[in-house]
């Protein structure tokens, strides 16, 4: 698969994964994906379990060390030389399939820890909460709709706000990319749908990708959309022409 | 703005917590060194010296629930750190005796006269001089929590798993300080002290001040324990507490944080081992046996874990039942000591500190619900 026709007209990608192979003990979780995400695109993909969603997403992330292939970020930072804190740092949030906050932190707290800025021992001992730093947690406050919670616990949180604060928490890393692990699981249709207006203003300044099962909401982001099937990609392209593909409607309706 | 005024009321509490240690402490020095012993209020050598090793015990009690209420690392081994500094402390104990041991040897100490060793091992040098000694009491607990914790955070072991190796660290060490070869007196451990930097360990005087010395280490333990759990790194604590991988994926390198907190929390098991010595006049190989280790952790789940203020108080309350149990009933304590953790840990797993709140608040709605209140009008419109 030919990925960039003009390397130097396109504009660096934001992330650029090509031929990447994992397998685990003979099963091939990823085999020979590529993808290829544009800075400030939105991109939802989808699959069937087990096509290597989640394994696609640990690949990224550095949990999960390809056996083959290229995964850059930006363009020209090696992601499968770095460990999961120093990709986070770089610029690449990662939201699990199960919300996972701080449950025994306040609202405002999950939010403190996952501001940018410095991440070792000694520099966090004698950090102060900054005026700065008040600010932006306001905004995402505001963004996420959490402004009312900010004193609660995260354990108190409802399942949506949960997901939002986990997505605020991405948001305060200050991230380019933000990967988004099926964040309507388990939402209600009102939910669903301030996830999707939440995203699409997110969109508005960075990088997303969305793992989704959730056919409506992906319908909702009207996002270019990419089908994977047992480790490729089967499919890309608009909602309906996707969906109008034969390989594709196999593979979810065969089963 | 509730969460300010609840920082306001953590920091008063945290004072009162110092304040108290340190005007018991106070107290029972004064009690124990001016009254006559035919008083009422007068406090024997015995009980203060119970009471210095129970507060040697809540420092240890204190460095557990540093690691495990606050990261979430249950170490079983902490008793390891607490006989390194015990150990760092008896060779200094050891080389004031001098000449005054059974074999009057002026160099060595009386074992290895008895094993016919004709030279100090070199790692003994040093240890007659009390700022060496003080130096090693915290770099040879530190120094093994270090190697340790970067092996095992390193490769990821978590869980029950680290539980388990740090079983496997202190029963190591303990058969290892069984040796004779070892040069640390073998089974029979250091004993037979006489003085520290001069004082007579016999000296009713030096008795109360170590414990007072022990009061006033506790309370700094607790005063560096409440900072930290008080600052932007508690706060990361407990996330990766609560949530490793989330912690990791926003960024932080948990492993450097669990080393860091892991070697800081031996070096205060070190001292609390170096401060318990002198007090119990003995430290042998018994220290290192793997039911020490788990006994401190009983300790923090009584009190409660993750509050500092109930380490301090569940290493105290549980070694004072200790004492009272193996007074009467010896053979039933360690019945006794697995009842109390299954107990605490089904009905109030919190411990008593974070139980306390709740049953106050039970016990004040029962008299509330005694008296008939006036009849509230209903809010849901009809």
């Amino acid at each position: 698969m030919t990925i960039i026709d003009d390397p130097a007209a396109a504009p660096k990608p934001v992330l650029y994964l090509s031929g990447v192979t994992v397998s685990f003990d003979g099963f091939k979780a990823l085999n020979d994906l590529s993808l290829l995400i544009a800075p400030g695109e939105m991109r939802a993909v989808i699959g069937p379990n087990g096509a290597g969603k989640t394994t696609m997403m640990d690949v990224i992330t550095g949990k999960t060390r390809p056996d083959q292939g290229e995964v850059f970020f930006n363009g020209d930072v090696d992601l499968t030389k770095l460990d999961e804190a120093s990709i986070a740092s770089l610029g690449i949030g990662r939201k699990f399939q199960k919300p996972t906050v701080f449950e025994s932190h306040t609202v405002w707290d999950n939010l403190l820890l996952s501001l940018a800025g410095p991440r070792g021992p000694f520099r966090v001992l004698f950090a102060r909460e900054t005026a700065a730093e008040r600010a932006r947690i306001e905004e995402i406050l505001a963004t996420t709709k959490l402004e009312a919670s900010r004193d609660r616990l995260g354990a108190e949180l409802s399942h949506g706000q949960k997901q939002w604060l986990e997505i605020g928490m991405l948001l305060a890393q200050e991230p380019a990319l933000l990967l988004v692990d099926e964040p309507v699981a388990g939402m209600t249709d009102a939910e669903t749908e301030q996830t999707a207006a939440l995203l699409r203003d997110i969109n508005r300044t960075r990088s997303v990708v969305v793992v989704e099962h959730d056919m409506t909401f992906v319908r909702a982001l009207d996002v270019k959309v990419t089908v994977l099937h047992e480790g490729s990609v089967l499919a890309e392209g608009p909602l309906d022409q996707v969906s109008a593909n034969e390989r594709v409607i196999e593979v979810y309706l065969g089963r | 703005m509730i969460a300010r005024k609840l920082a306001g009321q953590q920091h008063s509490l945290a004072l009162l917590v110092v304040a108290g240690l340190l005007g018991l402490a106070a107290l029972i020095v004064v009690l124990h060194l001016a009254l006559p012993a035919d008083s009422a209020f007068y406090i024997s050598s015995y009980a203060v010296a119970l009471i210095g090793k129970y507060l040697c015990f809540a420092l240890l009690a204190l460095a557990v629930d540093l690691v495990w209420g606050y990261v979430g690392i249950l170490s079983l081994g902490h008793g390891a750190f607490f006989a390194l500094g015990g150990y760092a402390m008896g060779m200094y104990l050891m080389r004031q005796i001098g000449t005054r041991g059974v074999y009057g040897d002026p160099i060595l100490p009386d074992f290895m006269v008895f094993l016919n060793w004709k030279e100090l091992p070199w790692y003994w040098f040093g240890f007659d001089q009390f700022w060496f000694a003080f130096i090693m009491i915290m770099a040879a607990p530190g120094l093994l929590a270090f190697v340790f914790g970067y092996l095992a955070f390193r490769s990821r072991v978590t869980g029950v798993y680290l539980s388990i190796i740090t079983q496997a660290m202190t029963f190591a060490l303990l058969l290892a300080f069984f040796r004779n070869d070892m040069g640390f007196g073998g089974n029979n451990g250091l004993t037979d002290f006489k003085d520290l930097l001069g004082f007579s360990l016999a000296e009713d005087a030096t008795r109360a001040g170590l414990l007072f010395a022990s009061a006033v280490v506790l309370a700094l333990g607790f005063i560096a324990c409440w900072a930290i759990a008080h600052s932007r790194l508690g706060k990361v604590l407990v996330a990766i507490r609560d949530a490793e991988s989330r912690t990791r994926f926003i960024g932080y390198r948990v492993e450097q944080y669990k080393v860091l907190i892991f070697t800081l929390s031996a070096i205060m098991a070190g001292v609390a081992g170096a401060l318990y010595v002198p007090q119990v006049s003995i430290i042998n190989p018994s220290e290192f046996a793997p039911t020490n280790s788990i006994e401190a952790v009983v300790w923090v789940a009584v009190g409660g874990r993750g509050t500092l203020f109930g380490a301090i108080l569940g290493g105290i309350l549980v070694n004072f039942g200790k004492t009272l149990l193996t007074n009467a009933l010896p053979e039933l304590w360690l019945f006794a000591l697995g009842g109390l953790f299954i107990v605490v840990t089904l009905f109030m797993p919190k411990g008593l500190v974070g139980t306390a709140p709740a049953a106050l608040a039970w016990v004040k709605g029962r008299l509330h619900r005694a008296k008939p209140g006036p009849a509230r009008p209903s809010e849901a419109g009809e």
